[in-house]
């Protein structure tokens, strides 16, 4: 095993912001090859890295680029080369990458991504909602949305193993809301330094440039002949991942006591509505719970803790004894009903559930959401399950300023 | 740079090639089999550039000609390390190869006493002049140890003859069509020599295949120096420039020698040499007429261009020559 030339000791319990945290995992993780390029509000991560590498703790390269395109090309030229590779963008610098991350999965190059999600332009706006999540959708990059610093400097070790493994090689996509989770200093109880290292590993190369005994051609042509198989082998390899995923989240809770899921739930069992949400929201939408729980009322959340690839039989599980799910999208839906919506329908069609399946879209750009918000919410839903349909629409959005919109209308 | 004007200092992994027929049959890490159009010069200039160093390379493309001709799956042109990720990224692909060896060297996992690979870049005039520019500069600034040829055809010749800002004036391209209200494109061709001069670059060259001995002398030298090395390759396409494919080295001899296409090398962003000086000056309309893109230039009213090119090429020879003999 590998050791960082330095060793950074750490508290049993650190404050850290969610940037601080993926530093200090990508740290610990001991990449090879760090290019980015700064973006708010994931700044923090490759800031904290920066001050890691100027204090000796970093062994690798630490290549401060032009842009983002250029951040993840050259993460490629990396990976390619042997490397453990990572960056960290957010909003338009992963819009800018995103040609990248369609490289980046195709070659099957396994770098790990800190994206601190924020709103996509325009109107400007630095704050966090999930447009960015959304934009990489369909990248073939595995994505996994962490709640809190802790998760995400959880999530960005076990990243590396997923992404890494040799039946996986996928990149590999760690999400945090933008200031909500970034900037927000919270207790992060870190492993050490060498147990990090130990749990993530030595990178086994596959392929490198730097095999001169073997050349490789990497990023070939392929047309109608050949195009379609590799695609399909990626689709392949990212399907099969989940059990992989599975495999060193128990590995990881062995570890550090933290047990993470494809997805993540709480009071579902016999929740008459079962709100579906990403991010801090789900830490909200707790609370909310817990105090309508007080009240007598059966409600539950859940969080797809791996959005990419999606996890539609678990989906199914957990909400079959829902009378009513609410999929909470924050993210512009651009005419269409939003992605969590859509993974929920997906997976409930071909099951006899039938519960009342509606669509939030709320929070665009950083917009607040509280817990007397997701109370209304849930009471919404709840008044829809006495009713025994949906109140009108499918889509609502709430919190916006105006009158009240309402979409994909249903028969009264 | 640490070698001489004169050449002096090539680095231990130099191939020696002394004669025309060791060169055509020294090529090992570029397979003829490709699909290049007959006559077309980006295999010289590959081979050469892979025939000058015995180190070990790794290769970059950027997507364009020699990229969709060398690597279709399941095959590949290339005995050596080899990667293509886009159209605009060949130059940071390489770069971060680089800094991977770096890490690895650091780190022990390649031994730091096995000598260092070489790390080159190639990207067409359209990757290098146009939508990969900024990336190129970027690596540049940075200073890895790479180096960028340029394989310049002057135009977008993999998608079948667009404009590029490399493309001279007065070319027939097709989205800059000579017509009865054009002469084509309106615009001279963008000096990357001097822009990439201005990033400080140890060594900046330009090199046409016809001479061959010059290219090899700049591409070693290139090899020896430390640091970014942008190599500017004049590249005739028998395709687009509407030549026949035997006519290759022809039209180079006359691009060099009516000056058009002048031969030299900067070295530490100053110092500039011209290493290549016509004994006997071709008119610039000599080098058009060989060619059928510019074929509508010979019109009448569309003499003037032809005119213009030729002071044009005439008072960038006499710079060129004022800032060799300035040596500043």
């Amino acid at each position: 095993m590998y050791k960082n030339k330095r060793t950074m000791e750490l508290k049993k319990v650190e404050v850290w912001d969610g940037n601080l945290a993926n530093s200090h995992a990508l740290r610990q993780a001991s990449v090879d090859v760090v290019a980015a390029y700064p973006i708010t509000p994931s700044t923090g991560t490759v800031e904290g890295y920066a001050n890691h590498h100027a204090n000796g703790y970093v062994d690798g390269e630490f290549v401060m680029v032009e842009s983002e395109h250029a951040a993840m090309s050259g993460c490629i030229g990396a990976s390619a080369a042997g490397a453990r590779a990572a960056t960290a963008t957010s909003s338009q610098g992963l819009a800018l990458m995103i040609e990248t991350l369609y490289q980046a999965s195709g070659m099957r190059m396994p770098i790990v991504l800190c994206m601190i999600n924020r709103a996509l332009a325009a109107p400007l706006n630095v704050n966090g909602d999930h447009s960015d999540m959304y934009l990489a959708n369909q990248s073939g990059w595995i994505s996994m949305d962490a709640c809190t610093p802790e998760e995400s400097y959880d999530l960005v070790l076990c990243a590396f193993r997923i992404a890494e493994h040799k039946s996986v090689r996928l990149p590999v996509i760690v999400n945090q809301d933008g200031f909500l989770t970034s900037h927000k200093a919270q207790n992060v109880r870190p492993l050490s330094d060498e147990q990090a290292y130990n749990f993530v590993g030595d990178y086994q190369e596959v392929n490198s440039l730097l095999n001169f005994d073997k050349p490789v051609t990497h990023g070939v042509q392929t047309e109608s002949d050949w195009h379609f198989e590799h695609k399909a082998k990626q689709h392949n390899a990212m399907m099969g991942s989940v059990k992989i995923i599975e495999e060193v989240f128990e590995e990881y809770a062995k570890l550090s006591g933290r047990k993470y899921n494809l997805i993540e739930s709480y009071l579902v069992e016999d929740a008459d509505v079962v709100l579906v949400c990403l991010g801090t929201t789900y830490q909200t939408a707790q609370m909310a719970a817990d105090k309508l729980r007080a009240e007598g009322k059966k409600v539950g959340v859940v969080l797809p803790r791996v959005f990419r690839p999606t996890q539609l039989d678990t989906f199914a599980k957990l909400l079959k004894n829902a009378k009513a799910v609410v999929c909470m999208d924050r993210s512009a839906p651009g005419g269409q009903t939003g992605l969590i919506y859509n993974d929920v329908a997906a997976a409930l069609f071909n099951t006899s559930a039938r519960p009342l399946l509606s669509n939030v879209i709320y929070g665009l750009g950083g917009r607040d959401i509280n817990i007397e918000n997701l109370k209304g919410i849930f009471n919404h839903a709840l008044e829809e399950v006495a009713n025994g349909k949906l109140d009108g629409s499918i889509q609502r959005f709430v919190g916006v300023r105006g009158p009240e919109l309402k979409y994909y209308n249903v028969e009264a | 740079m640490s070698c001489s004007t004169n050449g002096g200092c090539l680095p231990q992994g130099n191939k020696e090639i002394k004669n025309l027929k060791a060169f055509s049959t020294a090529a090992e890490r570029f397979e003829g089999a490709h699909v290049l159009c007959p006559g077309c010069a980006h295999s010289i200039i590959v081979r050469e550039v892979l025939n000058a160093t015995n180190d070990n390379m790794v290769i970059g493309s950027s997507t364009g000609c020699l990229e969709v001709c060398t690597a279709i799956y399941p095959h590949t042109s290339w005995d050596s390390s080899w990667i293509h990720i886009g159209f605009e990224n060949g130059s940071t692909a390489i770069a971060g190869a680089e800094a991977a060896n770096k890490a690895l060297r650091s780190k022990g996992r390649i031994d730091p006493n096995t000598p260092e690979p070489k790390f080159v870049a190639f990207g067409g005039d359209g990757s290098t002049y146009d939508i990969g520019f900024q990336w190129i500069s970027g690596c540049f600034e940075r200073g890895h140890n790479m180096m960028y040829v340029c394989l310049d055809n002057e135009v977008y010749a993999n998608t079948g003859g667009q404009r590029s800002s490399s493309t001279p004036i007065g070319a027939n391209a097709t989205t800059s069509p000579a017509g009865s209200h054009s002469y084509g494109e309106k615009k001279h061709k963008k000096d990357m020599m001097q822009i990439m001069a201005a990033h400080g670059s140890p060594y900046v060259a330009q090199i046409a295949p016809n001479k061959w001995k010059d290219m090899v002398k700049k591409i070693q030298k290139g090899f020896a120096a430390e640091g970014p090395v942008y190599i500017n390759a004049m590249s005739a396409c028998t395709t687009e420039w509407k030549f026949l494919e035997h006519q290759t080295i022809e039209v180079s001899d006359l691009a060099t020698d009516s000056l058009v296409f002048p031969l030299y090398e900067i070295i530490d962003g100053r110092e500039l040499n011209i290493t290549y000086r016509p004994k006997n000056i071709v008119p610039v309309r000599d080098y058009l007429g060989a060619q059928g893109r510019f074929k509508h230039l010979f019109k009448p009213e569309n003499e003037h261009v032809i005119t213009e090119w030729q002071k044009r090429v005439d008072k960038d020879w006499d710079y060129l020559q004022r800032r060799e003999e300035a040596r500043v």
